[in-house]
């Protein structure tokens, strides 16, 4: 007992854990432990006060995990963790999931019951670095030394490959359609989280509207192709000057206010370009969105299973394939993978630039800009307009790839979502934020039957990276130079 | 005359509540200047908590409405409080040094889990509740037989409100937490140097914000009569849109705020189309953002290099 406690103060352990358990207790006694249900006379109750109690040991199980981690020590948690693991994987691996020991697991589906090892999981992998840290310090610091200075190196290298990855992915023996469909969606993200990070990560300035020009590219398409027939490939470039000029129209007014008051301004063109999304009802279609988008054609030959009306090939009979719908998602991918990889080029260039060192330098100081001269509201609207435009190009990708577009895929959450993207990513890093999407949008989706609890997990994660690296996932937001770099003595 | 009376009495009610919510936006902000983004999501926590313990007293056959509206308001505030202690301490303490971004996107987070807990927990379908308090008195009745009507349950809004409002400046004005909250406001790391907990401090201000958002959870609760997991998104909007209007991180800009956002919310819906009252609530954000870029009653930063 006493090794087991080693280095810790029982007491404020005690008191500690005590203390969570009474809070959690509390904060569940009514939520959770007494469900709303509907009746024939209005609202009755109906307690289920067992989930409180699962909540609550797994608080208390939890809390004096982390505490003893923080306090650095690795024998308690490594003991919780076992404990923990042991209870969810007897029932798991025995399938009796109506024993004692599984009132742990709280899903009514098997598979997530899995998920509810993570918990423990992430305990013992704590406790683990712990042991392993307290053993061996000094190497592990010698290490880390050595890793940053290659850092730079690796993640060149490790971006060449996932690119080249991606592009083979298709075709290699793994490619499926539900794999592929996940990655378009990622990519997607991946776009969007690089094109918002030209406006946060870059210029610094919060955008928490994004979405509202992913709306503006998707609605272009859609509008164009229903009321002039127009082609996604004409449209596409259309769909990125439109959402430009969006942001350069919005963002005029604004764009002198500061930090969060440009946010809120910012959510509030959001917002108000959704509602007129739905009220203007003989334009948009209104809540009923626009359904029948036309596909892209590969150079002109679309991707059907019979020839157009009126004659012509399709890309099936042009090759000499036989139809496959494979071939269609595989191409939209391909399709979004060389527009997020533009975007991803664009902004590795313009950093190179005047304009884009003259973001960086508004990031960093904005009084030092104007004492040198430079107009920040020109910058700062360089920056939202060409952020817009990136939002319009996935936007009209995105219609394109549904066939159907309706307000409800422009909510503020959707906004939220990628500027977490970019900020767990770590601001201004472009390798960090194809990591993040693929955990928040990449991950969930391999889960979609289990809608309520991955919403519930998303919010968790992003509280959780945030606070296990403030900075973000690949956190480098060093301006591209110096004047005097770092080491020379200065 | 009638209409537009009965456009006021409605205006005023809704910008109580919104003044509510956004005193605790403003007074996070102004203590450690981030978003809680999660705020909206303790106030829709509040007004659950105030149904499920309506429902309570209902079951138990306390019927004496004072006292059950007593129970409620102190056993909601109990409880939603917790929710913004608890929030803070997980999701925003440990980021207090970290990156401006870092707090807000750990709110965002939050924001999303707390929705999501209680659709998990509760359903996603709205929560209807029985109109607790009915009747009203009538200030003025026109020809054509139109009546601008003052509810019973609107007067309580506001006087609640406004009791409120009297409790709350008084602990900010008069006590010693108020005077360590506004040393904290003005500089932590002095206030630290002479003795004041700081954290302690950000705590408490987080309680009680969390409290008159609970409050005004109850009054939506009444005041509507339904709720569901998603009220606290766009109540949490329109009450950061008056926290901001009236000058963040001041006070009585938040509740000055708030009003204003109620009465264009009544008016607009009233005399032009309801659809697109949110649309006037941010047009009017914009544009007083533009001429006065601190809000109505901010005080101009002063930025030194």
């Amino acid at each position: 007992m006493t090794g087991l406690l080693a280095g810790l103060d029982g007491g404020k352990l005690l008191r500690h854990v005590l203390g969570a358990v009474l809070i959690t207790f509390l904060m569940t006694s009514l939520i959770v432990g007494l469900e709303l249900v509907a009746t024939q006379t209005g609202l009755s109750l109906r307690p289920r006060y067992h989930i409180v109690l699962y909540c609550v040991v797994v608080v208390a199980l939890g809390s004096a995990a982390v505490f003893a981690l923080v306090e650095r020590s690795w024998r308690l948690p490594m003991l919780v963790g076992v404990v923990l693991a042991a209870l969810l994987l007897v029932p798991l691996l025995t399938g009796n999931l109506d024993s004692d020991l599984a009132f742990l697991l709280p899903f009514p589906v098997a598979p997530l019951n899995w998920l509810a090892l993570f918990l423990p999981a992430f305990i013992l992998m704590r406790a683990g670095q712990l042991a392993y840290a307290s053993a061996r310090p000094p190497a592990a610091a010698a290490r880390r030394r050595e890793l940053s200075r290659t850092g730079k190196l690796i993640s060149m290298g490790l971006g060449l490959l996932l690119i080249l990855a991606a592009f083979a992915f298709p075709v290699s023996p793994w490619g499926s359609r539900q794999l592929v469909d996940i990655l378009t969606i990622v990519l997607i993200y991946i776009m969007l989280g690089w094109g918002l990070n030209i406006v946060v990560g870059l210029a610094g300035l919060l955008d928490l509207g994004y979405v509202a020009f992913y709306a503006v590219g998707a609605y272009s398409y859609a509008l164009l192709s229903e009321y002039f027939g127009w082609s996604f490939w004409v449209c596409l470039p259309l769909a990125g000057l439109f959402a430009a000029s969006f942001g350069i129209v919005l963002g005029f007014p604004v764009l002198r206010l500061r930090g969060d008051y440009l946010a809120i301004v910012t959510l509030g063109f959001g917002e108000i370009i959704r509602v007129v999304l739905i009220n203007w009802y003989e334009f948009t279609g209104g809540p009923d969105g626009i359904g029948g988008i036309p596909r892209p054609s590969f150079f002109g030959l679309p991707f059907q299973a019979n020839a157009p009306k009126g004659g012509g090939e399709t890309f099936a009979s042009f090759f000499g394939l036989s139809f496959d719908p494979y071939h269609r998602i595989a191409f939209l991918y391909y399709v979004i993978l060389v527009l997020a990889l533009f975007t991803n080029w664009f902004t590795i260039r313009i950093r190179k630039l005047p304009i884009g060192r003259a973001w960086e330098a508004l990031r960093e100081d904005e009084i030092a800009c104007r004492a040198l001269g430079l107009n920040p509201t020109n910058v700062k609207l360089a920056a939202f307009g060409i952020g817009a435009m990136f939002a319009g190009f996935a936007g009209s990708f995105f219609a394109a790839r549904q066939g159907f577009i309706s307000p409800e895929s422009f909510v503020f959450i959707e906004s939220a979502v990628i500027l977490s993207i970019v900020v767990l990513g770590g601001l201004g890093s472009q390798l960090g934020i194809v990591f993040s999407a693929a955990i928040l949008i990449g991950l969930p989706e391999f889960f979609r039957e289990l809608e309520d609890y991955r919403m519930l997990a998303f919010g968790l994660v992003m509280v959780l990276i945030m606070i296990w690296k403030p900075t973000g996932l690949v956190s480098h937001r060093d301006p591209t130079i110096r004047l005097h770099p770092r080491g020379d003595g200065r | 005359m009638e209409y537009f009376l009965q456009q006021l009495v409605n205006g005023v009610t809704l910008g109580a509540v919104y003044g509510l919510i956004a005193i605790g936006y403003s007074m996070v902000y102004g203590i450690i200047g981030m978003i809680n983004f999660a705020h909206g999501d303790i106030f829709m926590i509040g007004a659950f908590h105030a149904l499920i313990v309506f429902l309570i007293l209902g079951a138990v056959g306390i019927s004496w409405l004072p006292l059950a509206l007593l129970i409620v308001l102190i056993v909601g505030i109990l409880l939603t409080s917790l929710y913004g202690w608890s929030v803070e301490r997980i999701a925003y303490r440990p980021l207090r040094s970290s990156p401006r971004l870092a707090p807000l996107i750990s709110a965002i987070g939050a924001s999303i889990f707390l929705q999501n807990y209680v659709q998990l927990a509760q359903g996603a379908r709205p929560k209807p509740l029985s109109q607790m308090v009915s009747g009203g008195i009538t200030l003025m009745e026109s020809d054509a037989g139109f009546a601008a009507r003052v509810s019973y349950i609107q007067i309580v809004i506001v006087l609640l409100t406004l009791a409120l409002m009297a409790v709350f400046t008084w602990l900010i004005k008069g006590t010693a937490l108020g005077r360590a909250q506004r040393a904290c406001e003005q500089d932590r790391k002095m206030a630290a140097l002479l003795g004041v907990d700081v954290d302690r401090t950000i705590s408490l201000t987080f309680v009680i914000g969390a409290s008159l958002a609970a409050v005004a959870g109850l009054m939506f609760t009444l005041y509507y009569g339904v709720i569901d997991f998603f009220i606290g998104f766009v109540a949490g909007i329109k009450a950061f849109t008056a926290a901001v209007l009236g000058g963040i991180g001041s006070l009585p800009g938040a509740m000055l705020g708030g009003l204003l956002i109620g009465l264009i919310e009544a008016f607009w819906s009233g005399y032009f189309s309801v659809e697109y009252k949110d649309v006037a609530s941010f047009g009017v954000l914009v544009l007083v953002l533009i001429f006065r870029p601190t809000g109505l009653l901010g005080r101009p930063e002063i930025e030194k290099v």
